[in-house]
């Protein structure tokens, strides 16, 4: 059951002084949902991107069903994990049905000599690849939309054709880069049952995002990335509980910072000043009421 | 067309001029008839002027233009009185055809008579039937002034706009196929018209072009030029064997050899241009010095041809095998150059491949036996190429078919249309397919594209090389027809075609990414500087004021890819479904979220 999908060891990236992601070992078993959060500039992207053999890791290996993946990111979707990306990349020119067409090039093989031979082989390969790519459309709701152009897309439509993209390579892995920013509660909800939906085809996912009731009801497993290190790591209940987790989000208590003495000084301070400005309030009250009754009788 | 309503002319705006609508009618109409009857006056005394316009009742050059502009005006003035068999040509019921038809020509007249008056020396070279066509010409454009503004609120730009089209009624596959036939036919008419024009009156192919533009760019508003496109779109087997026709046609229209040299000429640099779509329009790579594939395919066939001043000499490939050889010498050529250059993006790659294309023509011309060992004997060339000889049919020797002689020139039109017809194969059978996608989609995002598993690297090598061979192709079949190949025309730049500068603007200015488009700009740019020869070393100047004001009016290029179209004019849905505006409204709100 928990065999180790991708593999992560010791993984460091440096771009010239700067350590954006520091030994990080990680791994995603079969069957997972795995979340990676971590503040902004924490090296999430770029840890992705070592993943993904867009960078190619300073130390370290990466690994992918036992195999150690090549540094080339299309050997890396050849070898079977796919991507989606934090900013959607669509191509945007393409209409709904030829950017899912594009996620099959590795797992069809017709050259340009077959191209321009037309022979029985191609039109049965195109014909099947074009199936497919249906049956994923019709997987995330898109198959009504097949000859749009993709730029025409609804920003939510955009992130689900994405993620069929990224399906259309037969991934054992799927990489989701922030895949509800931008979106509505309900656009993020729908995303969730969709992830499911994805794990339950038998593909592990590994997702970076900030919406932090999203990846707590997502993940099996959830790891925490700081400064390019790996804090925590475990289930939601882990993670939401450690301490470190939260100064690392809101921010940590500086060196001589006020203690309990002082908090309660402040408090007996302010609790001080409530009762006289609620004195004061009164007294203003009953002074102002005195006014309008004077007021009143001179009128009268 | 039934459902559209008429425009109630209390309600809408008016154009500039204010007259009552029933004269503005009236206006265009009278207009329209005087000009085609100036047609038949005398413009001008003397027939010094281009084209003779001195004979009564017999119009010739520039008359014919301002017949053909007339009639058009008469045509569109018609059917703003609601004639029953006019109203498909204009189913919107639109001002801006009726005004820039009657532009068309009111242009064609007034530059003529300027021209006379300028060349001749003065105004009194001026027959009154010059008189006459100006004045009546000037008419039916008052006319459409005073006809309802097609876009109220937006002055004279709304002229110029397109305006909104209904939606066009079907017909039967029969009908389509007239249409096709009728526009194709159309289609040869005007470019028989236009290279029938005498390279010295250059006159009367200023007014060929004024009338082309205007008239085209009317027809475009009334939505003709959009059907037909979807029409041949639709039958596109029968629309393409039909163009092929037409250009086997051309040949038998001609009396003079010259105009299918013309020809000839014409679809070597179409056929270049669409190799070179291949590399600049599906896979966006700017390539700059294209135009050493040519030159590579015309001298190895040069050298493999069996001409005495080649190196090999001796050697004497029949035609087949001298196209694999100048194909095959093109493909390493471009393996070679692709190789180190297209792990480059963008600026970086147009400057490499520029400089590739300067080294080949400057290695041609020093390896002439002084500075280098002699093979192409430098900038003397190769010259006294054979005539091809295939089948034992002499491709030099003038043949008679169906009773008409075609020439050597025709000849080797014929076997360049052969040509022109694989490369267009080639070009759209690898378009649609596993790795023309991958081409369209480094284009577009070529991280994006790399995270999809497609090898970058190599599928921009398959697209340079398969561009390079389909260029040497065109290359074997251009040392024949020109009987020599030396350095001179594969430079960066020139004053003709082809050099790479060319290459390029007949791509971009043709429409990227489409098979029609290159092969008409290539026409376009092969022919003005050939009829406009008076223009000498202002062309490149003309050519560049050219260049500026289509990308300022038309950056898709003049045949529009779909996807350009899109990604050039935001607004313009053209190829969705009705429901597609509303779902854009949901997308702004969204991110707006």
């Amino acid at each position: 059951m928990t065999t180790p999908v991708l593999e992560a060891r010791d993984v460091t990236m440096r771009f010239g002084g700067l350590t954006a992601v520091r030994s990080v070992d990680f791994t995603v078993n079969s069957g997972e949902i795995v979340g990676l959060i971590g503040p902004n500039g924490a090296g999430k992207t770029t840890f992705f991107n070592c993943l993904t053999g867009l960078y190619v890791p300073t130390e370290g290996t990466v690994s992918y069903q036992g195999k150690v993946l090549p540094p080339k990111p299309h050997m890396v979707t050849q070898a079977g994990i796919a991507r989606t990306f934090q900013n959607i990349r669509l191509f945007a020119n393409m209409t709904v049905l030829e950017n899912v067409l594009v996620g099959r090039h590795t797992r069809t093989k017709e050259g340009l000599w077959s191209a321009l031979l037309r022979g029985p082989g191609f039109r049965k390969a195109e014909k099947e690849s074009e199936a497919k790519a249906m049956e994923l459309l019709e997987f995330i709701g898109l198959a009504a939309k097949r000859d749009h152009l993709a730029r025409n897309l609804p920003y939510g439509e955009q992130r689900k054709l994405e993620i069929a993209r990224a399906l259309a390579s037969e991934p054992g892995l799927l990489l989701l880069d922030e895949p509800t920013a931008g979106m509505n509660p309900q656009e993020t909800r729908a995303t969730e049952e969709l992830v499911f939906a994805i794990r339950d085809k038998g593909i592990a996912v590994l997702v970076i995002e900030h919406d932090m009731r999203f990846i707590f009801n997502l993940c099996d497993r959830v790891a925490v990335l700081v400064q390019g290190e790996k804090l925590v790591e475990g289930t939601s209940d882990v993670v939401q509980a450690d301490d470190r987790v939260v100064a690392a989000y809101l921010g940590e208590p500086f060196e001589g910072a006020p203690g309990t003495a002082e908090a309660a000084e402040v408090e007996a301070a302010e609790a001080a000043a409530d009762a006289e400005s609620a004195d004061a309030e009164s007294a203003a009250d009953t002074g102002s009421t005195e006014a309008d009754s004077t007021t009143k009788g001179e009128a009268q | 067309m039934t459902d559209t309503t008429t425009i109630s002319p209390a309600a809408t705006e008016r154009g500039p001029v204010p007259l009552p609508l029933s004269l503005a009618r009236l206006l265009v109409v009278v207009g329209a008839v005087g000009t085609i009857a100036s047609a038949f006056l005398s413009w001008t005394w003397t027939s010094d002027f281009p084209g003779d316009l001195t004979v009564y009742g017999y119009p010739a050059g520039l008359q014919i233009l301002a017949l053909v502009g007339g009639v058009l005006t008469l045509l569109f003035g018609l059917t703003l009185w609601d004639v029953k068999w006019l109203r498909w040509l204009n189913p919107a019921d639109a001002t801006s055809p009726v005004f820039l038809t009657a532009l068309s020509a009111f242009a064609v007249c007034w530059f003529t008579g300027i021209a006379i008056a300028v060349d001749l020396g003065g105004l009194v070279n001026l027959d009154p039937g010059a008189y006459v066509a100006m004045a009546a010409s000037a008419l039916p454009v008052a006319g459409a002034l005073a006809l309802p503004h097609p876009a109220p609120g937006t002055g004279i730009r709304g002229y110029l706009t397109k305006p909104q089209l209904p939606a066009p009624t079907k017909v039967s596959a029969l009908t389509e196929r007239v249409i096709i036939t009728v526009g194709v036919a159309l289609a040869l008419l005007a470019f028989t018209y236009g290279i029938g024009i005498d390279n010295d009156a250059s006159e009367t192919f200023i007014g060929y072009l004024l009338l082309l533009v205007f008239a085209a760019w009317g027809l475009m508003h009334t939505g003709l030029v959009d059907r037909f496109a979807t029409t041949a779109a639709h039958h596109k087997g029968f629309a393409s064997a039909l163009a092929f026709v037409a250009a086997v046609v051309f040949p038998f229209t001609q009396n003079d050899d010259h105009n299918a040299n013309v020809g000839v000429n014409i679809l070597i640099f179409a056929t270049v241009a669409l190799g070179l779509n291949i590399v600049v329009g599906l896979t966006g790579l700017l390539d700059l010095g294209y135009v050493a594939f040519l030159g590579v395919g015309a001298y190895a066939a040069a050298l493999v041809s069996g001409s005495e001043y080649s190196r090999f000499s001796g050697v004497h490939f029949p035609f087949w095998a001298a196209a694999l050889t100048g194909m095959a010498a093109s493909l390493v050529f471009g393996v070679l150059i692709g190789a180190p250059t297209l792990r480059l993006r963008g600026d970086y790659l147009a400057i490499v491949t520029l400089g590739f294309g300067e080294i080949f023509r400057i290695t041609v011309n020093n390896l002439d036996g002084t500075s280098g060992p002699n093979i192409t004997r430098g900038p003397n060339g190769i010259t006294q190429i054979p005539d091809l000889n295939i089948f034992g049919f002499n491709l030099g020797d003038s043949h008679d078919v169906l009773g008409h002689s075609l020439g050597r020139f025709a000849n080797y039109l014929f076997l360049m249309l052969i040509v022109t017809a694989i490369v267009v194969l080639v070009f759209t059978r690898a378009a649609d397919s596993r790795i023309g996608r991958s081409w369209i989609a480094i284009r577009e995002d070529e991280t994006a594209a790399t995270a999809m598993g497609i090898n970058g690297f190599r599928v921009k090598l398959i697209a340079f090389a398969l561009g390079a061979s389909l260029a040497g192709l065109a290359g074997t079949v251009m040392a024949h027809v020109n009987y020599s190949v030396n350095p001179q025309p594969y430079q960066f730049a020139g004053a003709a075609p082809p050099n790479s500068a060319f290459l390029l603007a007949a791509v971009v200015l043709g429409g990227m990414g489409t098979v029609s488009g290159p092969l008409l700009g290539a026409s376009v740019l092969y022919l003005v500087p050939e009829k406009l020869q008076f223009l000498q070393n202002y062309e490149l100047f003309a050519f560049g004021v050219a260049l500026i004001l289509l990308m300022r009016f038309r950056p898709e290029g003049i045949i529009a890819n779909r996807r350009r179209q899109l990604e050039f004019h935001e607004t313009g849905q053209l190829d969705v479904p009705a429901q597609e505006t509303l779902s854009d409204d949901a997308a702004v709100t969204k991110a707006g979220a």
